[in-house]
């Protein structure tokens, strides 16, 4: 499928054109040009860190309003486990779960309980013989296009199986028609969602040609409904039925305590993530068999549309799960999925070698000896007053065609300093006398 | 004569180990932004790390050199010194001369040459005892 879909986008009307955003991008996504911001779709990984960084909130992540739900006859909630750690003094996941039911759903299943059976299968998956290590969870969407982008050669140590809410859908669906009969069409299957990301891969989904959800409701934006729900239930339903590990995976290094394997490594925050990255592709892990990347701090309770403080939910997942039953999926579950739904990759993930040169060798050689001695003849303070994440950057916009060298603010002034110069040294050439007096006397 | 479209050259200083892994990073980069198939970048990029840090841990200090042509790839790393003795005990896997030091550090391991010949399509060792070492790791693109 051509065209690009992003969720994260820009309000033009709130940006200041700062450098916040171009600094702190991963894969150098955004420029500031003509005094705003500018994101370049082929790059965009989605992760949600200028939604973060921005003082002015001019980066915003798309979803669907709660109003679009109504669009179906039949409307089924799939709520993140990071949902969970978003509410004060709640002891009980059913409280949650009913309240969100009373939003306008007529049925919720748990994207943890979808987890549990990820889990299962991945745990299958990593019995074969002959796949790269380590394997890389395919969980963060962000994360998963960060390789593609950045990391084109890792993209083989990619975990091939759904994620937890593409399985959460299947089952729920298949659920609601099981018991009520509708019709496939007349079902809408909406994610509360903590992170663009998710958002992303519903529109353009990876590994698979089209998703099984059909909208994403940020958790932001139905909280304030949520809580005084919870506060004022008419009736408590029994709707949860995920794992205390299903719901573990709000966390960092949840799936990998749900998968139990013994070499692992987890690591949230997308530059530490991109740190490892680097060590995996260098060879500097050869006993690692799993590795879990989060782009956000603390896990999907640390995503940008999430209410509570990261740190707090964080710490609440941790007390909800350690009430709960450890029992994991059972054989007959697992065996009624396997045989019922789709829950390996059914495509290819392509590389997005976005970030070379050229695709002519020779060009990109000669692109990047240009590069070079432009960028040796900036300043080298990374100040980002050009617009370009830094000095390196600028001169490969240059390069591109997309910058000019008076973009940079110094090479300007040492410009209009010349045109001064020269500019005295021309006044200097003037006659001083009247036409034709001087040089006859 | 092979004619090589670019070539870059790091000096590496001896017992640093505060930039070691610089220079091979670096090669990393340039190559990917380049363009080169990902698979060969990651085969460059880890012989290239081995050779830095052979040069890091054994050597008085060199240099690493990338060479790229429209067909191949050359890695070239010289020192002055000391030289390896015996050539085909050194290529031994599991054998190594790293000082505690190193040691400590987690190297040591003896593998370092046999990775770098299995990244490369022509792997080439040259070395006098008390001048110096010359290896040559060459990956073919085409
Ligand atoms: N540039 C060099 N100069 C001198 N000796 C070297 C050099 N490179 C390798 N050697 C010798 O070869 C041995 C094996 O190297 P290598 O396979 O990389 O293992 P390691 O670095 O773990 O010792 C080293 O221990 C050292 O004795
Ligand atoms: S860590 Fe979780 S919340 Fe953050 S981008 Fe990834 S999937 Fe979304
Ligand atoms: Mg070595």
């Amino acid at each position: 499928m051509g065209g690009y879909y992003h969720s994260v986008t820009l309000d033009k009307d709130k940006c200041k054109g700062c450098t916040n955003c171009i600094k702190r991008c991963p894969t150098e996504a955004i420029r500031v040009r003509e005094g705003k911001a500018r994101i370049i779709a082929e790059r965009c990984i989605d992760c949600g860190e200028c939604i973060r960084v921005c003082p002015y909130h001019a980066k915003i992540a798309v979803t669907d309003p709660l109003s679009s739900i109504y669009k179906f006859t039949y409307r089924i909630a799939l709520p993140a486990p990071a949902l969970y750690g978003q509410f004060k003094d709640v002891s009980d996941i059913d409280y949650i779960l009913s309240a969100l039911k009373s939003l306008g759903f007529n049925h919720v299943y748990e994207v943890a309980k979808g987890a549990d059976y990820n889990t299962a299968f991945v745990k299958e998956w990593l019995k074969n013989k002959g796949i790269k290590k380590p394997q890389i969870s395919s969980a963060c969407p962000a994360i998963v296009r960060l390789i593609q982008v950045r990391f084109p050669e890792l993209i083989e140590n990619i975990v091939p199986i759904e994620s937890p809410m593409e399985i959460a859908a299947q089952l729920a669906r298949q659920e609601f028609y099981q018991k009520f009969g509708a019709r496939e069409e007349d079902i809408g299957v909406f994610f509360i969602t903590p992170c663009a990301a998710k958002m992303t891969s519903i529109k353009k989904p990876i590994g698979k040609e089209k998703s099984t959800v059909d909208g994403a409701i940020s958790i932001l934006d139905i909280y304030g409904a949520l809580n005084s729900k919870i506060g004022d239930l008419q009736e408590i339903e029994g709707l949860q039925r995920a794992s205390a590990y299903g719901v573990g995976w709000a966390n960092s290094s949840g799936e990998c305590a749900a998968l139990s394997v013994e070499r692992y490594l987890a690591v949230d925050g997308i530059q530490n993530v991109i740190h490892v990255l680097e060590e995996i592709e260098n060879n500097k892990f050869p006993d690692l068999d799993f590795f879990e990347g989060l782009a956000c701090v603390g896990g999907c309770v640390g995503g940008p549309l999430t209410f509570e403080n990261g740190f707090v939910a964080k710490n609440r997942i941790k007390t909800l799960t350690d009430e709960m039953d450890k029992y994991s999926l059972t054989q007959n579950e697992f065996n009624a999925a396997k045989n019922s739904i789709r829950w390996e990759f059914t495509e290819d993930i392509q590389p997005k070698p976005v970030m070379k040169l050229d695709d002519d060798l020779t060009l990109a050689v000669q692109k990047m000896e240009k590069m070079e001695r432009i960028f040796n003849s900036l300043p080298g303070l990374d100040c980002g007053s050009c617009g370009s994440p830094n000095c390196r950057t600028l001169a490969e916009d240059i390069v591109q065609g997309e910058a000019s060298e008076l973009d940079c603010v110094f090479k300007l002034r040492e410009r209009v300093k010349e045109l001064a110069e020269e500019m005295i040294e021309l006044a200097e050439k003037i006659p001083t006398g009247r036409h034709g007096e001087d040089d006859s006397k | 004569m092979k004619r090589y479209i670019m070539e870059h050259t790091y000096s590496i200083e001896a017992g640093n180990y505060a930039v070691a892994g610089e220079a091979s990073s670096s090669i990393k980069g340039l190559l990917k932004k380049l363009g080169i198939d990902g698979g060969i970048v990651r085969r460059m990029a880890i012989a290239a790390y081995e050779a830095e840090m052979n040069l890091v841990i054994h050597s008085v200090g060199g240099s690493l050199t990338i060479k790229i042509a429209p067909d191949e790839l050359l890695l070239i790393s010289e020192d002055g010194g000391p030289g390896i003795a015996d050539i085909d005990l050194a290529m031994e896997e599991g054998y190594s001369t790293a000082p505690e030091e190193a040691r400590e550090m987690g190297f040591g391991a003896g593998m370092g040459l046999s990775n770098m010949k299995r990244c490369a399509d022509e792997f080439n060792i040259h070395s006098d005892a008390g001048i110096g070492t010359k290896l040559q790791i060459k990956i073919y693109l085409k």
